[in-house]
């Protein structure tokens, strides 16, 4: 699937386009098909993402978003070094998923 | 140290409220990403994997106990509880707002500190000896040349947009302690047979994707003359510089292109025109500087320790440096606790740091580019005091100098750029060294770790240096010998393919044992190597 991804413009947050706006939570991404240029130029013209860009990912059995390169699945979840500033701070899955 | 006038702080006032503006204008959409960015960059504010990023100067590695302070308060007001020290004597925060950047900036002015040069292609923070002014060894304080330097370069209108960002280094020993001849120009004040002080000029020095150690082009400019040369340095580069390939575009690709002799050739031109231009400061400028870096009123005391304490004893021998004072000692401020993330610090932590500068070091502290902190100046008579408050704060590590002292970047973990984390290794290395017991019987060896080919934690200039790559979206580690980046300079080789992280530890294993098999007297790692050559490391690396 195809995922769009940027940053919140005030906060610098990574954020996930969901089909109605963003989140900040992975999961919540949705397959952009081919309108994803069309809506990162719109979203980024209206100000409610900086530097968008589009990223491949897999939808897994149990529902969640992966996206194919680390540097995503680091930017999705949090630094690896700090458990307790990443978006599951006690999954002890957390890891296994990014790696 | 150092005190601004009132041109400094009005022009640091002034840059900041220009930010405000275009921060504001930037959130309201009066300005496009692309217009905004080199703007931000000018200040500082990067944007990384997981949010702003701000990059705070510390001119020299430089700063007082109310500074450092400032700093700590940063990390907690506006960040996530801790900053993280870098290999440019700098602060960077990781967990910025947008919209709280003006007011950062505004609270740093308040300080004297600011974030200006710290990103774009201009010339950077200037670096120097994290002992200056305290050690046994050096000519003279090399800071106040720094400092000229750093005011001379700021906002200087020629070299606002170079082909690509400047690093400049001044230091005043025989010792490198700075990493001097891996700058774009290294400065080296020395003596002549005549006794008269001045500087050596290195340039075309770097790591990077392509490293090169900077050849000496002049070996004496008279320190009247020392902006002048810098000046005419920076002039041909500026003028010749390649603007076409951002990887080609440093000061090292145009002297090894052109060649030193004629890159010196074509200086020697120019200074000799800037010289009849008069473009050095006044001497009245260097002395209004020079002032603020007097000694302190150093008392005489004992010059030794009570070493019934080993744990105590141990972190004197590791963690303290010699003084030109002999009832005094540099203490170095480990910021590499077993399993920690080098260079990072909670603001409690820098507050800590700030309170026992102004208890026991002058109100001084040195940033380090080894990412650590220094109180340069702490009486023999105060260092178990000194000691125990650190070590009750997880800030009284013995290590200094030893594989657990690793560089580390921030790696895949917040970096845009980087391919490979560095700092699960770093962590994983120190954790596994330090429970073997095996740091101890290694004594002395630099290990820097990077994320990606950019070079930011100077794996090229590692006893040891791990490289983490990009294998088909998997983290890879290449693994170097035989770097340095102090007086005995060199480039690390690399020992043949690539590890995984497992793999990389394993490797680093292999090769101290190697050393620990084959050396002889008390030479370090890299002098073993140095004498056996990489044949029997790689030949235990891969059969």
């Amino acid at each position: 699937m195809k995922v769009l991804t940027g940053n919140d413009l005030k906060t610098g947050d990574v954020i996930w386009w969901t089909g109605e706006g963003w989140s900040r939570h992975v999961d919540d991404a949705v397959d952009t098909g081919e309108q994803g240029e069309q809506i990162l130029a719109t979203e980024e013209a209206a100000r409610r993402v900086n530097v968008p860009y589009m990223i491949e990912a897999t939808r897994e059995d149990d529902g969640s978003v992966r996206p194919a390169h680390i540097k995503d699945r680091v930017r999705a979840l949090g630094p690896t070094v700090r458990p307790d500033l990443t978006l599951k701070p006690k999954s002890p899955e957390a890891l296994d998923w990014i790696i | 140290m150092y005190q601004y006038d009132q041109y400094d702080q009005a022009m640091v006032d002034a840059r900041v409220e220009e930010f405000r503006d275009q921060a504001r204008r930037r959130l309201e959409g009066k300005l496009t990403e692309d217009q905004f960015k080199p703007l931000r960059l000018m200040n500082g504010l990067y944007l990384q994997l997981h949010a702003y990023m701000l990059r705070v100067a510390i001119p020299y590695g430089t700063l007082n106990s109310r500074q450092m302070t400032v700093l700590g308060d940063i990390a907690d007001k506006y960040d996530r509880g801790y900053g993280h020290f870098t290999t440019r004597q700098n602060i960077q925060y990781n967990w910025i707002k947008l919209e709280d950047a003006a007011d950062i900036l505004a609270d740093l002015a308040k300080v004297e500190m600011h974030a200006i040069q710290t990103s774009g292609n201009c010339i950077r923070n200037i670096s120097s000896d994290h002992f200056a002014g305290a050690t046994h060894d050096e000519i003279i304080d090399p800071r106040p040349y720094a400092e000229l330097m750093r005011q001379w370069s700021s906002f200087h209108p020629e070299f606002t947009y170079l082909p690509r960002k400047f690093k400049i280094c001044v230091i005043a020993s025989e010792k490198d302690r700075a990493a001097m001849r891996l700058h774009d120009i290294g400065i080296q004040i020395v003596k002549n047979a005549d006794g008269e002080v001045g500087a050596r000029f290195f340039v075309g020095g770097g790591m990077g994707r392509t490293p090169m150690v900077a050849p000496m082009i002049r070996d004496f400019v008279p320190l009247d003359q020392l902006i002048t040369y810098a000046e005419a340095c920076l002039r041909v580069y500026n003028r010749y510089g390649r603007r076409d390939n951002k990887y080609k575009a440093r000061i090292k690709i145009l002297v090894h292109e052109l060649g030193k002799e004629e890159y010196t050739r074509q200086v020697e031109e120019e200074f000799a025109h800037l010289l009849e231009q008069g473009v050095e400061p006044p001497h009245e400028e260097l002395a209004r500087i020079a002032k603020h870096f007097g000694d302190p009123a150093f008392e005489d005391g004992p010059k030794t320790v009570d070493r019934s304490d080993p744990d105590f004893a141990l972190w004197v021998d590791r963690n303290s440096h010699r003084h030109k004072h002999d009832a005094y000692v540099s203490a170095v401020i480990s910021l590499k606790p077993v399993g920690g993330i080098p260079g990072d610090a909670t603001g409690e932590q820098i507050r800590i740091m700030a309170r026992l500068a102004k208890q026991y070091s002058f109100d001084e502290l040195r940033i380090m580019h080894t990412q650590n902190v220094v109180l340069p100046h702490v009486k023999i008579a105060d260092l178990h005091a000194l000691w125990t408050e650190l070590d009750a704060a997880g800030l009284g590590a013995p290590n200094m100098d030893t594989i657990e002292d690793m560089i580390a970047c921030p790696g895949l973990d917040y970096c845009a750029l980087a391919n490979a984390r560095s700092i699960p290794l770093a962590q994983r290395i120190s954790e596994r060294f330090d429970a073997s017991g095996k740091t101890e019987k290694l004594g002395e060896l630099k290990l820097k770790i990077s994320g990606c080919i950019n070079a930011c934690g100077h794996h090229h200039a590692g006893h040891i240096g791990i490289l983490g790559v990009d294998k088909k979206g998997v983290e890879n580690y290449q693994l170097s010998l035989g770097g340095s980046e102090a007086e005995d300079v060199s480039l690390a080789k690399i020992t043949g393919p690539g590890f995984t992280e497992d793999g990389v530890i394993e490797a680093l294993e292999t090769v101290t044992d190697v050393y620990l098999e084959r050396k002889e007297g008390e030479e370090r790692f890299l002098d073993t190597y140095r004498r056996i050559g990489m044949e029997p490391f790689k030949e235990a690396l891969y059969g």
